[in-house]
């Protein structure tokens, strides 16, 4: 499955905080989290996303809060994909687990300007920067995680694998 | 062969011998947590799995104690959601305002953590019961959801970095410190992926609450987990609070450390870490000359007894700067009754602060000291980046609470010793 869209371009440590605002913490619907993604970090972001977009940004990406809202506000706003020099470990785990993909890769972080089309498979970790025509190679996911993302979502993995114990027994 | 404390403690929740730093295991959760604002989310995605029960009522906890006592009605809705899954699920440790406290700060005083424990918050934070040994962790609402289910979760086997404390303490120096210290040096992702196990003569003398606030902001330099050795402090600490036997692990002294770190610290000064990152730490000589219109003194990083009778310290007698406002909010209701006795909340209405019931509050810019644009905040919170207490054009300097305290009374950036 082929990703493709502009890129945002930020630097390290875009921080929970910086992504949702606490204050907005009292909400919890994707779309309601959305119209506040970035809001205090880059004013312009929800006005220049277009569906499809990727962010792409330095090293420790998502640090601080373990607020899932931050990746639910990043998808709900349209960005298909986040290439990062580096994952803040928590970020990474909620990334993965609500479905939204994910890529390291240190060399397409520095690379890719801000405004570059930019075209992502998923399966292979290729990423393509269709501006400049440069090509990259992202970290591969262990199996284990390919089969969360592969099924959407931590949710989905664990129904399938509850619902395939339950058939197991006698 | 040789382990880690970390290695040790999920080796044994994943049925195993032994575990090496780079494999993924199950893990069995021993405690899950979860609060007002990541419940929610927690809560739906459980229902979406589709269990109706949680898979063990005893072991699940929950505290509403971010936007509580109830900010606004939207909090109000995620409080109310919070009971009532707590009382259809039949979660008998879920703590309502008036019998709750800040959740890093209470789970320990209640003895609902425990070393050797696996135990899983829907809050970053989490990592504070490291302090006691256990193998603590924040991750988000969905693997929550997972374990609250299950009873299990996914995890990485982390390497473990030990940082070694050698010397004594300066009069005033503490774990707030220390910990900004060492983030400072080792910066905001200096142990992503990683435990910190914390060790050395400074930290055998170190109290639980300086432990707690240590292992409180290991996150803040990206770890997994922040440990401290189960020792006689430790002990002592969970005499007569532990509600059953616990597990002590120990890092084998041959075992296998992805770095060692050794601070000789007998000449650090109370450190500040300036705007907008916890790592931003400088001594309190460098500070220069800074105003400030507000402190906050409490949080799960510096709001337990100790905390609060090193602010009574500076604060008895003395009033707070005529332009700053200074808001001390005790950890939990026990925490708040022993520094009423101890004269303590007396002293600090007298000098002209605030003193609120628990709640995280202004931590997170929740409510209870909200900052305008252009206000500076002296607090003993554990986050500074740009809007973190209020507008984003306010500025937010990390410190513990004698500099917190100082800094009250003389309405601008000072340590303990500048007091007069």
């Amino acid at each position: 499955m082929k990703l493709r869209g502009r890129a945002h371009k930020y630097g390290d440590n875009v921080n929970t905080d910086a992504i949702i605002p606490a204050r907005h913490l009292n909400l919890s619907e994707p779309e309601e989290l959305a119209a506040h993604c970035m809001e205090d970090f880059d004013a312009e972001f929800l006005e220049k996303v277009q569906p499809g977009d990727v962010i792409v940004a330095g090293s420790n990406f998502g640090c601080g809060s373990s607020r899932e809202h931050a990746p639910v506000a990043i998808r709900a706003a349209g960005i298909s994909c986040v290439i990062a020099a580096s994952f803040a470990r928590i970020f990474f785990r909620n990334a993965i687990n609500i479905g939204l993909p994910i890529l390291e890769c240190p060399e397409a972080a520095e690379a890719i300007n801000g405004g570059d089309l930019v075209e992502v498979e998923l399966e292979t970790g290729r990423i393509e920067d269709l501006t400049t025509g440069q090509s990259f190679q992202a970290k591969a996911y262990p199996p284990f995680m390919m089969e969360i993302i592969q099924a959407g979502g931590l949710i989905p993995q664990v129904k399938r694998k509850l619902a395939a114990s339950r058939r197991m027994i006698p | 062969m040789p382990h880690t404390m970390a290695e040790k403690i999920l080796a044994a929740h994943c049925g195993r011998e032994e575990v090496s730093p780079g494999e993924f295991i199950d893990a069995q959760v021993d405690v899950v947590l979860a609060n007002d604002i990541t419940a929610p989310l927690a809560i739906g995605e459980f229902k979406r799995i589709g269990v109706e029960r949680v898979f063990d009522p005893g072991k699940v906890i929950l505290v509403p104690d971010h936007f509580a006592p109830n900010k606004d009605i939207r909090s109000a809705e995620q409080c109310l959601l919070l009971k009532r899954f707590a009382q259809e699920q039949g979660v008998e440790h879920y703590f309502e305002v008036g019998r709750m406290g800040i959740e890093h700060v209470l789970l320990p005083q209640e003895g609902l953590v425990l070393p050797g424990q696996v135990v899983v918050g829907a809050d970053s934070h989490t990592c504070t019961y490291g302090a006691l040994g256990a193998f603590a962790t924040g991750m988000g609402s969905t693997d929550v959801a997972v374990i609250m289910a299950t009873g299990r979760i996914w995890m990485k086997v982390p390497p473990t970095i030990k940082v070694i404390y050698h010397g004594k303490l300066r009069p005033w120096v503490g774990g707030k410190d220390l910990i900004l210290y060492t983030i400072g040096r080792i910066g905001v992702d200096g142990a992503i992926y990683q435990a910190l196990e914390f060790g050395g003569e400074v930290v055998e003398k170190l109290s639980m609450a300086g432990r707690f606030t240590m292992a409180n902001m290991a996150i803040e330099a990206g770890g997994k987990a922040g440990l401290f050795p189960v020792d006689d402090t430790t002990h002592a600490y969970l005499d007569g609070r532990a509600r059953r036997p616990y597990a002590v692990y120990a890092s084998d002294p041959d075992a296998s450390f992805a770095q060692v770190l050794e601070y000789d610290v007998s000449e650090l000064e109370p450190q500040v870490a300036f705007p907008h990152l916890p790592s931003n730490a400088r001594g309190i000589g460098q500070v220069g000359q800074i105003e400030i219109d507000q402190t906050v003194i409490g949080s799960c990083t510096n709001g337990r007894l100790e905390d609060l009778r090193i602010a009574g310290q500076i604060l008895a007698g003395r009033k707070v700067h005529p332009k700053v406002r200074c808001i001390i909010i005790p950890g939990t209701q026990e925490v708040y009754l022993e520094a009423l006795r101890e004269g303590l909340i007396e002293d600090f209405i007298r000098a002209g602060a605030v003193v609120s019931t628990p709640t995280c509050g202004p931590c997170l810019g929740g409510h209870m000291g909200v900052l305008a644009a252009g206000e500076r905040c002296v607090s003993t919170t554990n986050r500074n980046f740009i809007g973190r207490m209020g507008s984003p054009e306010s500025e937010v300097y990390l410190a513990g609470p004698a500099v917190a305290a100082a800094s009250a009374v003389l309405g601008r950036i000072a340590g303990p010793e500048e007091v007069k």
